[in-house]
């Protein structure tokens, strides 16, 4: 982490691939068989999404990744609070990013609201 | 309220697992960070575990005919709802201590909530489990509160 943290601040963004290999492995790492993450003939036609879903976890995964690469060893994550608003799915490419939102220089607490979304906002 | 949820229903609230005791490795840290394709050396060492590594460590290991034909286990602290479709959750965690290779942790989860509500198409319900991850000491390392909503 360079520069001081001030108010309004942006976190450098990154962009995931969301890539079925990873899907697999991430999946697999967890013991999670939910087939709308690997069977796309079960998630398009009986589940009716249009393709293999991302698994919700790793778009959380993600949002602590984009702090974690800021901080890097200057700090750490002490909470989290997210939802999971829209799926995204395998082929997409999402983005990851922040701003600082409260900072107190004296105990080095900071707050920061965090995001990944797709291309289309 | 719609009065949805029956009392059989509300009286799982408090519920609890058997408590889940796991030994974190380095080769499962290095899994869990090569696949949500972390950068930072230290999780891809294994020499300390991300956050959300938790989630790995817990995920319940189930024999494969105990799951339900979309690939789901079906979590045996919840009651049967009277709504089944389950839609966006949200989570709540708090990092209490770094999670390293060689630590024995145990996991509870307790079923802490049930309530409904009116939503613009019908009635939502809402739970929450709560989970609490201490290490042989019984220090808490780590806490999650799970909000789930079915409609």
């Amino acid at each position: 982490m360079t520069p001081e943290p001030a108010i309004g601040m942006a976190l450098p963004e990154r962009r995931h691939d969301c890539d079925v290999v990873q899907q697999m492995l991430y999946n697999a790492s967890l013991w999670n068989g939910h087939r709308i993450h690997f069977d796309m003939p079960y998630a398009t036609e009986v589940e009716g999404y249009p393709g293999l879903v991302v698994a919700g976890p790793l778009l959380g995964d993600w949002l602590h990744q984009i702090v974690d690469e800021w901080l890097d060893d200057a700090g750490m994550i002490t909470g989290i609070e997210y939802s999971n608003r829209v799926a995204a799915f395998v082929g997409e490419t999402v983005t990851a990013g922040g701003t600082v939102t409260q900072y107190d220089p004296d105990s080095g607490a900071l707050t920061l609201e965090v995001f990944v979304k797709n291309d289309r906002g | 309220m719609t009065g949805l949820l029956s009392t059989e229903v509300l009286s799982h609230i408090g519920r609890q697992t058997d408590p889940q005791r796991e030994i974190v490795t380095r080769r499962d840290i290095r899994k869990y960070a090569v696949a949500t394709g972390s950068r930072l050396q230290k999780y891809l060492d294994g020499d300390v575990a991300p956050p959300l590594f938790h989630l790995h460590l817990f995920w319940d290991v189930v024999p494969l005919d105990t799951l339900s034909p979309d690939g789901v286990f079906t979590d045996r602290l919840l009651p049967k709802f009277p709504l089944e479709k389950a839609m966006a959750g949200g989570l709540d965690i708090q990092y209490h201590q770094p999670i390293k290779p060689g630590d024995w942790l145990t996991a509870t989860r307790t079923l802490s909530n049930i309530y409904e509500k009116a939503g613009r198409s019908g009635a939502l319900i809402f739970y929450e489990v709560m989970m609490e991850i201490r290490n042989d000491a019984g220090e808490l390392v780590v806490s999650e509160k799970t909000t789930r909503i079915l409609r």
